[in-house]
């Protein structure tokens, strides 16, 4: 076993009280004083601060040169080759979600896309992927994506700041967050420090990511848990927030098995790119698209109160193998057991009446529309 | 007689002829938020150490072991109904079963509040 690296914030995590665990290569907080629940309902409440450092974030530029919109199709068109992502009409200063697929059309990682706004930038994509892929990952692009160059941020740490307060927060600081649209991105001053700000994230609120280097992280962390509405969130209540969401956790709801249309993400692929094809495994995903996937991911609910972990097996009313459950537990503010996982395609209808055995035995569950607490990401100014 | 404890934080405590069981305070902690309680049957058996009870809470499942062998007699529905009274009294009002002992020398091998004290700290 390698050593677990440590994130640029290590020392605030313990100071903070951080329980710090394994995950993905590195120790990270699973949880603070406060406990997985109490940060959980925090966040969905005011505003909650993650340290998602380990995740891989890169730059990927055409060799044929920068400066254009001509450069921003020629960068687009290389992605395009291994996601099925709009990524070519992606616009300035806008990002998107999508799914790194293998030659079977299976998902390798998802990842976040961007294009920068600034004209200089353009012909560049900026990448967020998985830590646990990460390698794999950029392995792959540097692989296949021969007209391309990609370079590796090992040296910046990247900050969440997510909940209903999180744009109250963020614009004392930075006046133009208040109104950037949920999937864009703008190049900040946080206090005169130039960083990357994104407003995405991955727990179905309204939120931000700042991408800082890593020797700036702490004070930017600091001056966020300042504001009394913002606390320090730990992997605990990332996996619960995000499930609750009904978010993809890949490695578990997704892994190279799974193609898109069997894990539900359809959204991850363009509209024209699904009529088009040009990415690996497009015989697979347009035959699914067509004709159906045999399994595919869906929401159950638990009737009882016992929650249903990861590999907990799914069976139907009348006892015959059908799935396999990918994620499970307990949503705070669902108030509830909840989890995901995938079905065959004749038991996927929501109301669908389900069997899990759980340590063993059957309990009732039903098959339900995802997400399990309604996404709250910022639509945009509301007209008076 | 005074409460026994187990290296797997559960606590055992007698009452007249029957043991009352129970997870520790530093049990219920580390636990976190307890979300589920599965408890036995009234009328099972079990040796000490088999599995007996589950507790979920809002981070995993992890099994209560039965500390001593016997006959389960009483079962606490209240900690079903509300599993958030474990984090609240888990050494009191929140007990998990009642069992009756079918060897009470079994008692002495587990630890005095003093040793379970400084295994809770240290082990």
């Amino acid at each position: 076993m390698s050593e677990l690296k440590k994130l640029p914030l290590d020392a605030l995590h313990r100071e903070l009280g951080g329980k710090m665990v394994p995950f993905a290569g590195y120790e990270m907080p699973v949880q603070y004083p406060a406990g997985v629940k109490a940060e959980h309902l925090h966040t969905r409440a005011r505003a909650g601060l993650f340290d998602v450092s380990h995740m891989g974030q890169g730059w990927l530029t055409s060799i044929h040169g920068t400066g254009t919109d001509t450069a921003h199709v020629m960068v687009a068109d290389l992605i395009e080759t291994r996601v099925p992502g709009e990524i070519r009409k992606l616009g300035r200063g806008r990002i998107r979600y999508t799914v790194l697929l293998s030659d079977e059309g299976g998902i390798l990682d998802d990842l976040m896309i961007t294009r920068p706004a600034a004209d200089e930038d353009q012909g560049r994509l900026f990448i967020v992927v998985n830590a646990a892929v990460k390698d794999q990952d950029f392995a792959l692009m540097r692989e296949k994506l021969t007209d391309g160059e990609l370079v590796v941020l090992e040296d910046r740490a990247l900050l969440a700041l997510q909940g209903p307060e999180a744009a109250a927060v963020l614009s004392e600081i930075i006046p133009e967050a208040a109104d950037m649209p949920f999937m864009s991105m703008m190049d900040a001053h946080f206090d005169g420090l130039p960083i990357i700000l994104s407003r995405c994230g991955y727990t179905g609120e309204d939120g931000f990511e700042l991408s800082v280097p890593a020797e700036e992280a702490e004070g930017v962390a600091r001056r966020l848990l300042e504001f009394d509405a913002v606390e320090p969130i730990g992997l605990g209540a990332r996996d619960s927030l995000r499930l609750e969401a009904g978010l993809c956790l890949y490695g578990h709801d997704m892994s190279g098995a799974e193609s898109p249309v069997e894990a539900s993400i359809q959204f991850a692929m363009g509209k024209r790119r699904r009529e088009e094809g040009g990415f690996p495994g497009y015989d697979r995903i347009a035959r699914e698209l067509a004709e159906g996937a045999h399994k595919v991911r869906v929401g159950i609910k638990p009737d009882g109160r016992a929650p249903a972990r990861e590999g907990v097996p799914i069976q139907s009313t009348d006892g015959h193998p059908i799935g396999v459950v990918t994620s499970g537990g307990f949503g705070p503010t669902y108030d509830g057991p909840l989890a995901m996982g995938y079905v065959a395609a004749t038991h996927a209808a929501p109301g669908t009446q389900i069997e899990l055995l759980i340590r063993g035995k059957a309990q009732p569950a039903t098959v339900v529309e995802l997400p399990f607490v309604p996404q709250r990401y910022y639509r945009g100014k509301k007209s008076a | 007689m005074s409460t026994k404890f187990t290296k797997d934080h559960e606590w055992v405590r007698m009452d007249g002829d029957v043991a009352i069981i129970g997870i520790t305070p530093h049990a219920a902690e580390q636990l976190g938020d307890v979300v589920f309680v599965e408890l036995p049957d009234v009328g099972k058996t079990f040796a000490a150490h088999d599995d007996m009870a589950v507790v979920e809470s809002v981070k995993a499942a992890s099994d209560v072991y039965a500390p001593i062998s016997g006959e389960i007699v009483a079962v606490n529905g209240d900690i079903v109904d509300s599993p958030e009274k474990v984090n609240e009294d888990p050494a009191g009002d929140a007990w998990f079963v009642k069992i009756k002992p079918s060897d009470l020398s079994e008692l002495d091998g587990l630890m005095d509040e003093a040793a379970y004290k400084d295994f809770a700290d240290h082990g």
